[in-house]
């Protein structure tokens, strides 16, 4: 029997360092998933996502980092409704998207767009980038005509910095990098206010990551648009977040004001310890952690990161610890580093 | 003199030529990287050593392979197999393909010690069991007798560099050995093979995309750029005077503790593909130092005390 | 589709030149019979009956006198007919139901899927006897038959390519602009499903000529004087001695219209390049 959803935990509210200028509220997001093994094994239920509140404050670029199994690709879908949540809210500039009709959240959806991890399965291949561009406006129903269709696909490609002619291509015969931008100017066609970007450069080559990420930053700062940056890599997500949300199967561990703020998780640190510096002179002493990240199916009673901690006591394996709030530093453990 | 000397290699694939009199050196105790993007022909000359080129239906043009004294490039394939796993091995990016699905883990090692060692089955459980445990495998000898679907993409990997130490090699290749798992568990994955080297004597060629695990792991660094070498040099003076401008650049694309926001840049322009190198210096379209001559000659590799660079401007390059 | 480039390849290769060749004679003869058949495919002529190949009669006579020549060009036009018309009826309800079958899922896609299995374990000439059985021989009894019969397969075909295609990232990402239900289905799932399933339809072309003849052959398809290359096959076994070009020439129009197809067909599963996605589960 899976546990019972949780409520809504008053903690939860207490969250709100941003609350006033929050263009995102989440609170008590929970997702389940349900498998059977063979047609007559037991009922398995996955909760890929447990209990997450937070705030993304308007404007700023909010990141969430997190290994396999953390939940955050899940958690972008919640966010932008592409899932239904089992328990919790999403409020999206002070609208609860649970009480929006279907044709209502499709219109929204003109001010929430995300971009995507996989640039080359993003494009339907038979497409044109013209007629890729073009999308958006013809699923909401906006009427162009060919000039101003002309106009628009030129204004978007320019606006990532991709030749105009471009627009005849099919995706195929770009680039993985080009695709990527591809992707950015679709989701920024219809003039969104919020951008999900869930891993929009893991798939790319190192020169061409880094053009994208100064592509996104530039966008955000020209178009004042608000980021919630989904990433493994810990090292990116401190370079251009300016909040970094740490998850840990399916679970919000530490919230980090700011990006430079010391880990106070043990799960952050072993992160932090993880990702290495281009500096030889800087080299990192790994933390040893002692097994893998645990099934999501079988979660033990306690704290999911008990079993790797090198710091788990016996209160940690059997009390899971809330997500307490320690002035603007968020983190949920019974022995907090410092 | 070292263990691995590769001197001038050239392959070619059909009418494509990957990669193009690349040059590099490893010693016993010693870990090379041997870093670059896609299209850089890193795997290439992993495949090259290893006498792997025919399964791609490529072949070597020039260039000699030295490993101990003997030239692998005059090998027939008999002569190979009784190198490849015995002395030199590699391992590659996905343990999901390296291992066989239908056997168990523990007879996947075992098996490499009985062929090369002769050693017989309950000598060879013991070592695999034991290797195992020094990979910090816990429960070894229960995970000995499991199928690889079991367990975690970490937990294979190491499975799969069990395999490539049961034999007992002087030479160890890994090909992105860690790039599909998870940054915590690619980080002990890295440890534990600096570890491993430092502790038998092995040498380890790195091969990964990442310079950030080069810094970290490496010993001495090559950079490829479009199937050449680019720069080749110890780590501290690579990444303190980096004198290719690719190098250079290739750093800066990762984000360090603390950089300022807008600063991180990228190289402009496209990764370039085996079917379209740029004329003279393959770098020069992207290059921000570039001058005619860049289009026209291609730098040959210059080899000095200071490390090796292929770069016309080479002295002004580098400011660190 | 961005047609021109595999279909050039086609043409281009020496198996689907070859093969497209043959295929627009047979078209060729199906379209324009009465215009380039010698005779008429039923005058009757008894005291000319079972003549060898002659100059008169370029392919011989059958056991009625009439020109075998004529009666195979004609035949051409009932084979094709038959199967391109049952193949297409068959395809368009397929996809149909394997479209909604594999997009909403629930208790309609197991209702269909169990439907399917279970016609899936008799074979498709098992279903057409049974049907003409019900209702009757007869060219449209073919038709229906054989469209009843193939119906399974193109079910299960598409089912299977929308399901693989639902889970794309462009699908993923066309909801997420406001997408409904229709502008997914018919702007990226369907017409992404479209080759595999186009070509097997092609492919299964083929046997339903098969089919067509071997219905043909007992009496249960084109009936008298329709000529049908089956039919003809049958009434040739009387004569297999003394007039064997009656059954060997209506048998290689048939081997060679379902050669070509098949070959033609391949030609083009390896210009598009999707051997792959022509599995049905």
């Amino acid at each position: 029997m899976p546990a019972p959803l949780p409520a809504i935990s008053a903690r939860a509210s207490a969250m709100d360092d941003a609350s006033p200028h929050a263009l995102l509220t989440i609170r008590g997001l929970t997702r389940d998933f349900a498998s059977r093994r063979g047609m007559f094994g037991a009922r398995r239920v996955l909760r890929a996502v447990s209990d997450v509140s937070f705030d993304v404050p308007r404007g700023r670029v909010t990141g969430i980092v997190g290994e396999s199994g953390c939940g955050k690709s899940t958690l972008a879908r919640l966010v932008l409704r592409l899932l239904d949540p089992s328990a919790g809210q999403v409020i999206f500039d002070g609208v609860d998207l649970e009480t929006l009709t279907a044709s209502a959240l499709r219109k929204l959806r003109q001010r929430m767009q995300m971009v995507f991890q996989d640039p080359y399965s993003a494009i339907d291949p038979r497409y044109t980038i013209r007629s890729a561009l073009l999308e958006p406006f013809q699923v909401q129903g906006i009427a162009l005509d060919s000039r101003e269709q002309d106009a628009k696909v030129a204004e978007l490609l320019a606006m990532v910095g991709l030749n105009a002619a471009m627009a005849q291509s099919h995706p195929h015969q770009l680039s993985g990098g080009q695709k990527q931008r591809v992707g950015i100017a679709r989701a920024l066609a219809l003039n969104p206010a919020f951008l999900v970007l869930d891993e929009p450069t893991a798939s790319l080559d190192v020169s061409i990551q880094a053009q994208i990420i100064g592509l996104l930053e530039r966008l955000q700062a020209e178009l004042e648009l608000t980021y919630l940056f989904i990433s493994h890599d810990l090292g990116l997500v401190r370079y251009f977040c300016d909040r970094i949300v740490v998850m840990y199967l399916g679970r919000i561990v530490e919230i980090l004001p700011t990006s430079d703020a010391a880990p106070r998780h043990p799960y952050t640190r072993a992160l932090m310890d993880s990702s290495f510096e281009p500096d030889p002179t800087r080299r990192r002493i790994v933390t040893k952690l002692s097994g893998e990240i645990p099934s999501a199916f079988d979660l033990q009673p306690g704290c999911a990161f008990a079993a790797r901690c090198p710091a788990a006591t016996a209160r940690c394996r059997s009390e899971r610890p809330d997500l307490t709030r320690e002035g603007i530093h968020a983190v949920a453990c019974h022995h907090p580093l410092n | 003199m070292a263990l691995l000397t590769v001197q001038d290699l050239s392959i070619s694939i059909g009418r494509l030529a990957p990669l193009d009199s690349i040059s590099f050196a490893v010693d016993a105790g010693e870990i090379l990287g041997i870093v670059g993007e896609s299209g850089s022909g890193k795997s290439l000359t992993a495949m090259a050593v290893m006498g792997l080129l025919p399964l791609i239906g490529g072949e070597i043009e020039s260039g000699t392979i030295r490993f101990d004294g003997v030239d692998l490039t005059s090998l027939d394939e008999a002569a190979y197999r009784r190198l490849r796993g015995r002395r030199i091995a590699l391992i590659t990016q996905n343990p999901m393909t390296s291992l066989d699905p239908l056997m168990r883990v523990g007879a996947q090692i075992d098996q490499v010690s009985r062929l090369h060692l002769g050693l017989t089955a309950d000598a060879a459980m013991r070592r695999s069991v034991d290797l195992m445990q020094q990979l910090r495998i816990p429960e070894a000898k229960t995970i000995h007798g499991q199928y690889p679907h079991q367990m975690s993409g970490g937990m294979k990997q190491r499975i799969v560099i069990a395999m490539a130490l049961a034999a007992d090699p002087q030479l160890i290749i890994a090909d992105e050995p860690t790039t599909a798992l998870d940054v915590t568990i690619q980080a002990q994955i890295i440890q534990i093979m600096v570890e491993l080297v430092r502790e038998r004597g092995l040498a380890l060629i790195l091969i990964t995309h990442d310079m950030s695990v080069v810094a970290q792991a490496c010993d001495r660094v090559v950079v490829l750029y479009a199937g050449r070498v680019a720069e080749s040099n110890a780590v501290d003076a690579i990444f303190a005077h980096p004198r290719h401008p690719y190098t250079r650049e290739l750093i800066r694309c990762i984000p360090r503790e603390g950089q300022a926001p807008g600063s991180l840049k990228g190289i402009p322009g496209l990764v370039p593909s085996v079917t379209a190198y740029p004329s003279g210096c393959r770098f020069h379209p992207r290059c921000g130092d570039a001058q005619a001559r860049c289009a026209r000659d291609a730098p040959t590799l210059e080899d000095t005390d200071a490390g090796a660079v292929a770069c016309h401007f080479s002295p002004g390059v580098g400011d660190g | 589709m961005r047609l021109s480039g595999p279909w050039r390849k086609v043409l281009r290769s020496p198996r689907g030149g070859s093969a497209a060749l043959g295929l627009a004679i047979v078209v060729f003869c199906a379209v324009f019979a009465p215009w380039i058949a010698p005779y008429a495919y039923d005058i009757q002529n008894l005291p000319g009956a079972n003549r060898a190949p002659s100059i008169a009669h370029w392919l011989g006579t059958d056991e009625f006198g009439r020109d075998l020549l004529s009666r195979i060009i004609h035949g051409a036009r009932t084979s094709l007919t038959v199967g391109v018309a049952s193949i297409s009826a068959s395809v368009l309800g397929g996809m149909a139901l394997g479209a909604a079958a594999g997009y909403f899922g629930g208790a309609f896609d197991r209702a269909v899927t169990a439907i399917v299995d279970l016609t899936w374990s008799f074979p498709e000439i098992l279903i057409a006897l049974i049907l003409i059985a019900i209702i009757g021989p007869g060219l449209q009894s073919t038709m229906i038959a054989i469209s009843i019969g193939y119906l399974a397969q193109f079910t299960r075909l598409t089912r299977a390519q929308i399901m693989a295609l639902k889970g794309e990232t462009y699908v993923e990402a066309t909801i997420n602009l406001g997408a409904g239900s229709f502008h997914v289905m018919f702007r990226h799932l369907l017409p992404n499903a479209l080759p595999p399933v186009i070509v097997a339809g092609m492919l299964a072309t083929g046997d339903a000529i098969i089919l067509e003849a071997t219905l043909g052959f007992f009496g249960l398809g084109a009936q008298p004087p329709t000529p049908s290359w089956g039919a003809m096959m049958s009434s040739g076994t009387a004569q297999i001695f003394i007039a064997p070009w009656t059954i060997i020439f209506p048998g290689v129009a048939i081997a060679a219209t379902v050669i070509a197809i098949n070959l033609f067909g391949d030609a083009v599963i390896d210009a598009l390049d999707i051997r792959g996605r022509l599995r049905e589960s």
